[in-house]
């Protein structure tokens, strides 16, 4: 397998560093303990918005680091969540005195993680809120598992909490935004090809050349089960469907459509699913009122994508409008 | 033949955890390929040199003391689920020694039982959900017992150990239903769970300490 890599162990590191060398606008890179903060942190009177998880997901969630959506990203080693020292010192960098929201992917570290970070950070007398991000309908029974994952939909939930958190909402309104998005979005992912982390240097899964994995999260996972490949068209309905009927998003609901490229799949054909997507959406009279498409929440160098849907209402929409300036998604500002 | 388990036998202990995760590494991170996302070798190794590395200027002053150095770093290195909940493991058992300066059984199956709830507690598993619970439990079940027998220090780790090594090859047949492996459903069906066997091999390393530490008292 080849990659673009020096040492194993330091791609998250050298990643970071690389970003924070490119966005000095916008980024100020710590290390030990390793995080990247906006670079006018903190912002007086502001809630101030921290993300963070395992390295490999990129632009998540540094690139997202900037006004109008996060304050502080806090990435761990590769698909490793951070260590709570981290998210301690990262909250301590961002705290301007209106108190810190923590967005979670709700994957078992991540949770226990900054679940300890909250802990911390509260006996230190800093105002703490915890949101968890899970918008993966590709787990079903929550009871038999760690519960739904926090996969694509979280660059949802970061924009438009970050968009609140400038207006000036204080810290239980953009808490209360951000559980808004959470509970109004929906995701569901397909692999064409696993991903290799970097110090395994073999692919997480096999798959056939003619297998896909669908249900996959974003660490290289095996997902919920294994079919042979089909036709583009075909695999996007496999993917919306539950997606469409989890919710349920129904006749007349306006959305934020999410095409996201899992690493390795060019951007022509997340445009094909897109097309796709847009396809069995006017055949179920689900208007779209805003778009993303793009490599936002990655695994690696997986080939694949998600497709995720927001019910939008106007205040959502013109959350998800206001001013964004950050390495990886700008506009209005 | 005295069982005498003090501060040194505890640090000793702790560097043969460490190099029994080293040498480990790449099975323990071939399990959580099979059924997780593969790190849990990388991470756990990563953990234990950052705790032989503060070993080298730190002198723990008791067997408590050298549990909270593991937990402490631990928790700041290692990341993913097994961070928080091995520090959590290591700081309370550290707690439940207290300031004693050696250990005995009954605080071996204290701070075993203490363990095990603090797991329980932050990870919000129980027996047969195929975590590292299936091997901490039936450990202090078993330490418990071991003390409660009448069983000297070296028993009581040898009896923890045994029922970890048990408990963790007990989990093969288990469908995951917490962490990472829970959202392969049935297909978690016929592997061991890698946190399991992590926790089989760092009891087996305290309980070999606990054998250096009679063979050194033996010869003195």
């Amino acid at each position: 397998m080849k990659k673009l890599i020096n040492n194993p162990s330091d791609v998250a590191a050298e990643s970071l560093a690389g970003m924070g060398l490119a966005h000095p606008d916008l980024l100020r890179v710590h290390t030990d303990p390793a995080c990247a903060v906006r670079v006018d942190a903190p912002v007086a009177g502001k809630v101030a918005l921290v993300s963070g998880g395992g390295s490999g997901h990129e632009p998540l969630h540094a690139g997202f680091v900037g006004p109008g959506m996060l304050d502080a990203a806090v990435p761990g080693a590769v698909f490793t969540s951070p260590t709570p020292d981290q998210v301690q010192a990262a909250v301590a960098a961002v705290d301007g005195g209106a108190g810190v929201l923590l967005l979670v992917k709700n994957y078992t570290g991540d949770v226990l993680n900054f679940e300890m970070a909250a802990e911390l950070a509260a006996a230190e007398g800093v105002a703490v809120e915890t949101v968890v991000v899970d918008d993966d309908v590709a787990v079903q029974d929550s009871t038999y598992t760690a519960g739904r994952r926090g996969v694509a939909g979280t660059v949802l939930v970061e924009k438009i909490a970050g968009a609140a958190a400038a207006r000036g909402d204080d810290l239980a309104a953009v808490a209360g935004i951000a559980r808004r998005v959470v509970g109004a979005t929906r995701t569901m992912g397909v692999a064409l090809t696993a991903c290799t982390v970097p110090h395994s240097g073999t692919p997480s899964f096999e798959l056939g050349e003619q297998e896909i994995e669908i249900g996959i999260g974003i660490h290289g996972e095996p997902g919920r089960e294994r079919r042979p490949l089909v036709p583009a068209d075909e695999l996007v309905r496999l993917l919306l469907d539950p997606v469409l009927a989890d919710l349920p998003f129904e006749d007349g609901d306006r959305v934020l459509l999410l095409v996201n490229g899992m690493g390795a799949t060019p951007l022509s054909e997340l445009y094909v699913a897109y097309r796709a997507a847009r396809g069995v959406l006017d055949g179920r009279g689900v208007t779209v009122e805003r778009s993303l498409v793009g490599n936002y929440t990655t695994a690696l160098d997986m080939a694949g994508c998600s497709v995720t849907l927001l019910r939008l209402d106007d205040e959502l929409r013109d959350l998800w409008d206001a001013p964004v300036h950050t390495a990886a998604l700008r506009w209005g500002a | 033949m005295t069982d005498v388990y003090d501060t040194a036998a505890t640090v000793s202990a702790v560097r043969a955890a460490a190099a029994m995760i080293a040498g480990h590494k790449a099975e323990l991170t071939r399990l959580d390929q099979a059924i997780g996302d593969g790190d849990h070798g990388e991470n756990l190794a990563r953990g234990f040199h950052a705790v032989l590395v503060k070993l080298e200027s730190a002198a723990p002053a008791t067997p408590a003391d050298a549990l909270k150095l593991v937990a402490t770093t631990l928790i700041s290195t290692v990341g993913g689920a097994s961070g928080p909940l091995y520090g959590t493991a290591f700081l309370r058992a550290s707690t439940a020694l207290a300031g004693a300066a050696e250990l005995t059984p009954e605080l071996v199956a204290a701070a075993l039982a203490a363990a095990r709830d603090g797991v329980v507690a932050r990870g919000k598993a129980e027996p047969g959900d195929k975590t590292m619970v299936d091997a901490l439990g039936p450990a202090a079940e078993a330490a418990r017992a071991a003390a409660d027998g009448g069983g000297g220090v070296r028993e009581v780790l040898a009896a923890a150990a045994d029922a970890a090594a048990r408990g963790s090859e007990a989990t093969v047949p288990l469908q995951a239903r917490k962490g990472r492996a829970s959202y392969l459903g049935e297909r978690s069906v016929g592997h061991v769970d890698p946190g399991s066997r992590s926790t089989a091999y760092l009891l087996a390393s305290f309980a070999a300490g606990a054998t250096g530490a009679a063979d050194d008292s033996d010869r003195s």
